[in-house]
C-alpha cells in the first residue's frame, strides 16, 4: 500500500484527559477503550478458565468427588457464557477499537461516547451473570444458570433465579455488542482515509465488518428469544410451553439462529488478522485479498441459514435435515478458499518463526481439525451418534480455543509491541506457545475418542471405561490453564517495559498502522493519510 | 509545528439510524417467527403437529373409504411433571381403513385429592402423517377438569384421510397431558 503521510511529530503532545480512574470511566479515546476491552477479556478469560478447571477436576475420576451435580451444571453453562460473551467477543472488540482506526487512517471511532457506554455495560453484565454464585452462598436462590449456555426450554423455564440473571446479562451484553457493531460499521464506512476503497481495505477490517453486520442481524433475535423465555417464566405466556400451544423446539430455532452465526462472529475477526500475520512473517504480500473478502461475505451469508444443524436429532423432517446438512457442508467451500489463501501466502516465502507466527501456524493446523470434524458432525447420519457427545465438545473447542483464543493470542503478540512500544519476551512467548499447543491437544484430543465411545457431554459422572481419557484430559486442562499465566506475565512485563519497539515493529509489515510510532500517539491520524 | 487539521466532521446519523432500524427489525422478526413457525409446522406437519381445530363432518372429503388398505394406528399417552393423574388408551392399537370414521377412548383419572385442570397436547408420528390425521372431536380441544379421585373416559373421533401416502402403514398418536398453565 502506497501512502503519502504528513509528518507525524506534532501528535501526542496534547493528550488532555483526567487521570486515574476517572480517565478510564470517561475516556472516549479508541486506544483507551481498546485497552479496557482487552484487559476485561483477559480477566474474564481467567474467570471462565477457573470455572472449567473445577469441572475438569470433578471429571478427573468417575463418581462424584468435589461438587454436587447442580453446581457442576452451573459451572459448565457460565463457563461457556463467560468465555463467549465476556472473553472472546470483548477481545475481538478490543482489537477492533485499537486497530481499525489505525488501519484505515481514522482519528478515532465514529461514535466515541457510544464506544465508552458499550464498554462500561460489560462489567455489570458479567457481574449479573456470576452474582447468583455469590448470592447462593448467602442462601439466596439456588445458584447460577444451570441449563448450559444454550438455555433450552423447558429446562430454562423451570430453572431458578440464575436463569433470570443470565437473561438480563444477555440483554445487556447484546446491547453492548450491537452498539459496538454500529460504531464499527459507521467507522469503516464513513471514516476510511481518502483513496482507501473498500476493496483496498485491510482484511482485518473486512472480517470485522462482516462480524458487525452478523451481530446486528442475529443478536436481536436472541434478545427476543430470551425475552420470551422471561415472559414464559414470569408472565404466564406460553411461547415454549406445549400445554399452552407453544413449542419448546421453537426456542432452539431462535437460539441457534443467533448461535450459529455467533461462531463466525467469534472467528471472522481472527480470520481477518491471520493474513496480516502470515504476510508479515513470510515477507510476502497477502495472497488472494479479494478472494478472502468474498469468502468472508459468503461465510457470513451461509452462516445465517444453517442453524438447525445444531439440533439435527430434534425430530426435523427429512427434507429439512437434507437442506441443513448440505447447506452446512457448503460452508466448507469458502472456508477452504481461506485456508488455501493462508497457505498460498506462505508458499515460498522467507518465513521466520516469531511467536505470532507460531500461533498463526498452530491456528491453521488445529482450526483445520475443527473444520474437518465439523463436516463429520454436519452429516445427518453420523450426527445421530455424535450429537451431544464429547465429540462435539472437542470439535467446538478446536474451533473456539484453537481457532478463537489462539487466534486472539496471535493478534495480541503481533500488535502488543505496537500498543505498548515495547517488545514482549520472545523466549516466554515461544514457551507459552509450545505449552499451549501441547496441553491443548492433551486436553481435547482424548475428548474426540470419549465422544466416539459414547460419553455424553454435561454429565458430572461417567462409566468406568471413560476413566483414562478423562484423566488425561484433566491433566491437559490444568497444564493449559497454568500455561496461560505465562501469557498474562509476558503481557504485564511488556506493558511495564522492555526493549523499545520500532514503528514497523516487524520486518515485512505493511499497512498504515505501522507508519505510526510504537506506541502510537494518544491522538493519531488527525490528518488523514492519502492512500494511492 | 503546525496545527493539525481535523478531518471534516462526518455525519453518521443516517447510517446509524438505518443500522438501529435493522436491529429493531430483527428483534421484531424474532417475535414474528412465533406464529410463522406454528403456521409452517401445521401446514407441513413438522414436529407431528396436528391441525388445531375440529373439522366439521361436512368439510371432509366425500367418504371414500379405501377398503383395500389397512392402517395400524397406535395410541400412547404420557403425563408431564406436576400432573398427578393417570391416563391410558382403552385401545392401545386399532386397525382401520383410510377414510373410515372412528372413535376411541382414553381413561383419565385424578389420583390426587384436589380438583385439577389439565390440557392434552397431541403429536403424530411419522410427522408426514400429521396433516392427514383429522379430528372431528377431541378432549384435547379444551382443558379438562377432574374432581378429586374422579375418573372419566375421554373420547377422540377422527378420520385418517384416504389420500395418506402409500408408504405409511402405521402411525402413532401420542398425547402428553400437561397441568393447564392458565386454568380457565
Amino acid at each position: 500500500m502506497n501512502t503519502a503521510t504528513h509528518t507525524l511529530d506534532h501528535h501526542g503532545d496534547h493528550a488532555h484527559h483526567p487521570t486515574g480512574i476517572l480517565r478510564w470511566l470517561t475516556t472516549t479515546n479508541h486506544k483507551d477503550i481498546g485497552t479496557m476491552y482487552m484487559t476485561f477479556a483477559l480477566l474474564m478469560f481467567f474467570v471462565g478458565g477457573a470455572m472449567i478447571l473445577g469441572v475438569r477436576a470433578e471429571l478427573f475420576q468417575p463418581g462424584l468427588q468435589l461438587m454436587k451435580p447442580e453446581f457442576f451444571n452451573q459451572l459448565i453453562g457460565v463457563h461457556a457464557l463467560v468465555m463467549i460473551f465476556a472473553a472472546l467477543m470483548p477481545a475481538a472488540t478490543g482489537f477492533a477499537n485499537w486497530m481499525i482506526p489505525l488501519m484505515i487512517g481514522a482519528p478515532d471511532m465514529a461514535l466515541p461516547r457510544l464506544n465508552n457506554w458499550g464498554f462500561w455495560l460489560l462489567p455489570p453484565a458479567a457481574l449479573l451473570l456470576t452474582m447468583p454464585f455469590v448470592l447462593a452462598l448467602f442462601g439466596i436462590g439456588d445458584g447460577a444458570v444451570a441449563t448450559g449456555w444454550t438455555l433450552y426450554a423447558p429446562l430454562s423455564v423451570q430453572g431458578g433465579i440464575g436463569v433470570d440473571f443470565a437473561i438480563f446479562s444477555i440483554h445487556i451484553l447484546g446491547i453492548s455488542s450491537i452498539m459496538g457493531s454500529i460504531n464499527i460499521i459507521a467507522t469503516i464506512l464513513n471514516m476510511r482515509a481518502p483513496g482507501m476503497t473498500l476493496m483496498k481495505m485491510p482484511l482485518f477490517c473486512w472480517g470485522w465488518l462482516v462480524t458487525a453486520v452478523l451481530l446486528i442481524i442475529t443478536l436481536p433475535v436472541l434478545a427476543g428469544g430470551v425475552t420470551m423465555l422471561l415472559t414464559d417464566r414470569h408472565f404466564q405466556t406460553h411461547f415454549f410451553d406445549a400445554a399452552g400451544g407453544g413449542d419448546p423446539i421453537l426456542f432452539q430455532h431462535l437460539f441457534w439462529f443467533f448461535g450459529h452465526p455467533e461462531v463466525y462472529i467469534l472467528l471472522l475477526p481472527v480470520w481477518g488478522l491471520m493474513p496480516h500475520v502470515l504476510s508479515t512473517f513470510t515477507r510476502k504480500p497477502v495472497y488472494g485479498h479479494t478472494a478472502q473478502v468474498w469468502s468472508f461475505i459468503a461465510i457470513g451469508v451461509l452462516g445465517l441459514i444453517v442453524w438447525a444443524h445444531h439440533f439435527l436429532t430434534a425430530g426435523l423432517p427429512v427434507p429439512a435435515l437434507l437442506y441443513f446438512m448440505y447447506s452446512t457442508m457448503s460452508i466448507s467451500l469458502p472456508l477452504a478458499v481461506l485456508f488455501f489463501c493462508w497457505i498460498a501466502t506462505m508458499w515460498r516465502g522467507s518465513m521466520s518463526f516469531e511467536t505470532p507466527m507460531l500461533f498463526a501456524l498452530g491456528f491453521i493446523v488445529l482450526f483445520g481439525i475443527a473444520g474437518l470434524t465439523g463436516l463429520v458432525l454436519a452429516d445427518v447420519a453420523a450426527d445421530a451418534q455424535y450429537h451431544h457427545s464429547y465429540f462435539v465438545v472437542a470439535h467446538f473447542h478446536y474451533a473456539l480455543f484453537a481457532g478463537g483464543i489462539m487466534g486472539v493470542m496471535t493478534g495480541v503478540y503481533f500488535w502488543l509491541p505496537k500498543w505498548t512500544g515495547h517488545m514482549y519476551s520472545e523466549k516466554l512467548g515461544k514457551l507459552h506457545f509450545w505449552l499451549t499447543v501441547i496441553s491443548f491437544n492433551l486436553t481435547f484430543m482424548p475428548q474426540f475418542f470419549l465422544g466416539l465411545a459414547g460419553m455424553p457431554r454435561r454429565i458430572p459422572d461417567y462409566a468406568l471405561q471413560f476413566a483414562e481419557f478423562n484423566a488425561i484430559s484433566t491433566v491437559g486442562a490444568f497444564a493449559l490453564g497454568l500455561s496461560q499465566l505465562l501469557f498474562a506475565w509476558n503481557v504485564w512485563r511488556c506493558v511495564k517495559g522492555g526493549e523499545k519497539a520500532s514503528a514497523e515493529v516487524w520486518e515485512g509489515t505493511d499497512g498504515l498502522e505501522w507508519q505510526l510510532s510504537s506506541p502510537p500517539p494518544y491522538h493519531s491520524w488527525e490528518t488523514q493519510p492519502v492512500v494511492k | 509545528m503546525r496545527e493539525a487539521t481535523l478531518p471534516q466532521p462526518r455525519r453518521h446519523g443516517r447510517l446509524v439510524g438505518r443500522l438501529v432500524l435493522l436491529a429493531a427489525a430483527f428483534f421484531a422478526l424474532g417475535f414474528a417467527l412465533v406464529p410463522l413457525y406454528d403456521t409452517i409446522c401445521r401446514a407441513v406437519g413438522f414436529n407431528g403437529k396436528t391441525l388445531k381445530d375440529a373439522v366439521e363432518a361436512k368439510d371432509l372429503p366425500p367418504a371414500a373409504i379405501n377398503f383395500n388398505r389397512k392402517l395400524a394406528v397406535q395410541f400412547t399417552s404420557t403425563l408431564m411433571p406436576g400432573l398427578p393423574w393417570e391416563i391410558r388408551p382403552l385401545e392401545p392399537a386399532i386397525e382401520l381403513h383410510p377414510g373410515e370414521l372412528r372413535t376411541t377412548r382414553f381413561l383419565v383419572r385424578n389420583l390426587s385429592d384436589k380438583t385439577i385442570v389439565g390440557q392434552a397436547v397431541p403429536s403424530v408420528s411419522p410427522t408426514v402423517a400429521a396433516r392427514h390425521f383429522r379430528k372431528l372431536d377431541c378432549f384435547c380441544f379444551k382443558q379438562q377438569t377432574l374432581a378429586p379421585g374422579e375418573s372419566r373416559e375421554m373420547a377422540l373421533t377422527f378420520i385418517v384421510d384416504g389420500d395418506i401416502g402409500e408408504e405409511i402403514s402405521e402411525l402413532t398418536l401420542a398425547y402428553a397431558f400437561f397441568p393447564a398453565p392458565n386454568p380457565s
